[in-house]
């Protein structure tokens, strides 16, 4: 490997950009893919399989015509941003803990967001545009909004869409969903970036207690997340 | 492999050894077969003189590694290994887990 090579990958991993080193094991020649920044091409082995790889966040090896890749993988840290420092999301911050993610919690309400109702989580009182924009959602981010207030919801929402989040969920009902989806339509979302947001959120699992709903949330990020379409 | 769980930074490591001007091998693992201790992708980093950070096994063929990273580092030449893998080569290391590892070792640099 290159110094340069070397260096350009570290540089890859601090700016959270997914990327696939590539080396051939016999000669020992290596190269940098970034496999989602263009277009999937079913004729090119080497981009599917890193795709692939990178979305079972699994290294791969890969023979094709006598040559033995290896394409190894190095993801962003995965995150989940919850905005509403409600109760569904005290289970939901520790079940995403427990699935590997880093937690942070959206709320200006300081009543709400606390250290003591959220111990040992990352809670963000800025107002949820500007907290949603500081935190930059990138690819390997799920957004939940759970706050059932527009005033708090529709600006991180807003931001959150303009962002290649993975996952894009908003708590409430069908009625509730059809009145932000009109909102966003009149502030110029169309209907691909509306499309985005999951709602009502979860897998329907019969979900009822804020613990429930949490694992059915949990689930469907899951879902997305290992989805070879994501 | 995924730096979620990564405790510690093995190519930042590396870069900064070489910034320090430390000469530098790098081991990763390609392929592993039964029980492996380490998954596909884990990497460890070798100076000239044989101090490492990372692991590519639960510490049974690290010995064996260092030592082909430092002549890695010596000749420049990539080196593919097999640990575990009945055959007669001098750097082969029986694995106690039963499994089989194999391991690319690459200088970083000319």
């Amino acid at each position: 490997m290159t110094p340069e090579l070397l260096g350009q990958l570290n540089a890859d991993r601090a700016a959270k950009r997914p990327v696939a080193l590539i080396t051939d094991l016999e000669t020992g020649d290596q190269f940098l893919l970034h496999p989602f920044e263009k277009p999937a091409d079913p004729d090119d082995l080497i981009q599917i399989a890193a795709r692939k790889a990178l979305v079972e966040d699994r290294a791969a090896k890969l023979e094709i015509g006598g040559k033995s890749f290896f394409i190894n993988v190095f993801n962003p840290p995965l995150r989940l941003i919850i905005v509403g420092a409600v109760h569904i999301a005290q289970p939901l911050s520790q079940i995403a803990q427990l699935a590997g993610y880093e937690v942070s919690i959206i709320d200006p309400r300081t009543a709400f967001a606390s250290a003591e109702r959220f111990p040992g989580i990352h809670l963000v009182t800025e107002w949820p545009d500007a907290a949603m924009t500081g935190l930059g959602p990138d690819t390997r981010t799920a957004v939940v909004l759970v706050t059932h207030d527009p005033k708090l919801d529709d600006p991180a929402l807003h931001v959150t869409l303009r962002s290649p989040a993975f996952y894009i969920g908003a708590l409430g009902s069908k009625k509730t969903q059809a009145a932000r989806m009109a909102r966003l339509e009149a502030a110029g979302f169309d209907e691909t970036a509306r499309a985005r947001i999951r709602g009502p959120v979860g897998l329907n699992i019969g979900a009822k207690s804020p613990a429930e709903i949490a694992v059915s949330i949990m689930a469907e990020i899951t879902q997305t997340l290992r989805s070879e379409a994501a | 492999m995924s730096d979620t769980n990564a405790d510690q930074d093995i190519l930042v490591t590396a870069q900064s050894w070489m910034a320090a001007g430390r000469r530098v091998a790098l081991a990763t693992v390609v392929s592993t077969w039964g029980s492996a201790p380490r998954p596909t992708g884990s990497q460890m980093v070798v100076d000239a003189d044989g101090r490492m950070m990372g692991s590519v096994s639960g510490g049974c063929i690290e010995g064996a590694v260092v030592e082909q990273a430092m002549a890695a580092i010596d000749d420049g030449k990539t080196r593919l290994l097999d640990f575990g893998i009945s055959d007669d080569q001098a750097w082969e290391v029986g694995l106690a887990c039963g499994g089989k590892i194999q391991i690319f070792v690459e200088k970083i640099g000319q």
